[in-house]
């Protein structure tokens, strides 16, 4: 359990100090291996990797995750940029509650910065397994509805990842 | 290759525009907030993207640097939205309903 959190955050803070310095000899990967490693064990056991899951089918769900951000973010970027130059704005903004099926604190926090990432829903608060979104153009304000509309899309794989 | 580079950065601009008119346009802090600070997300992405086409030796800390933007701007966005909510910052009068208070005062 805690080998795991040592080792993802070694090798994130490995790759964070090749793409930082971009030198790949031998004396430059040294250093950055023996502290990352050495950060790794003081830090890792105890950082949020260990909640992450590290099965082929959770790596392939963070890609999909990713991807899905992504589409998320332009396609809603474009619907906010359109809302913004609309002669009267276009807003329909309300403050719902959403539900969550993430059990871990980290999923949690991965889904409310995948919903305030996309642009029109915003995370204003968190109480356990309920999130508050302001939603700038509000279809529903039905709890399960909402959920359906703002959660899913992003829930269904972060749970592959975090359980 | 620089043609690339430049339509993605036209293309940055004007989503940066088009935030900036969101933060004078929009009617109370929290719709600003999801114009201003997040519309801007997709705009370092593109900026981001455009420098990598015009040097492409760049593009590791061209990805660092949009992997920062990631993680930390959605902090920042729901720290200030929730800090402006506990301080009582009004909601339009736009707002259809606020299920927060309800939650808080029921």
């Amino acid at each position: 359990m805690n080998v795991k959190a040592v080792f993802l955050t070694t090798i994130f803070g490995f790759l964070l100090w090749l793409g930082l310095t971009l030198q790949v000899d031998p004396y430059n990967m040294a250093i950055g291996g023996v502290v990352a490693l050495l950060l790794g064990g003081i830090f890792g056991a105890k950082s949020s990797w260990r909640d992450l899951k590290l099965t082929p089918r959770s790596i392939l769900a963070v890609a999909i995750w990713v991807v899905v951000l992504m589409i998320e973010i332009v396609r809603s970027t474009i619907d906010v940029m359109l809302r913004v130059i609309a002669p009267r704005v276009r807003i329909n903004p309300a403050i719902v509650e959403v539900k969550t099926r993430l059990k871990t604190k980290t999923g949690r926090l991965a889904l409310a910065s995948s919903i305030t990432l996309t642009p029109g829903t915003l995370t204003a608060d968190i109480q356990d397994d309920r999130l508050y979104i302001h939603w700038i153009d509000a279809q529903s304000t039905d709890v399960d509805a909402a959920t359906r509309e703002i959660v899913r899309k992003f829930e269904k794989h972060l749970e592959v990842i975090f359980g | 290759m620089e043609m690339t580079g430049a339509i993605l950065l036209l293309l940055a601009s004007i989503v940066f525009l088009v935030s900036a008119l969101g933060l004078v346009r929009m009617p109370d802090v929290y719709n600003r907030i999801q114009t201003s600070t997040k519309a801007t997300t997709l705009g370092t992405i593109l900026a981001m993207a455009a420098v990598a086409f015009l040097h492409p030796d760049w593009t590791p800390k061209l990805a660092l640097v949009v992997l920062f933007i990631l993680l930390t701007n959605p902090i920042s966005s729901h720290v200030v939205a929730r800090a402006a909510y506990f301080k009582r910052v009004k909601l339009s009068d736009r707002t259809v309903e606020d299920q927060l208070k309800d939650k808080l005062e029921g």
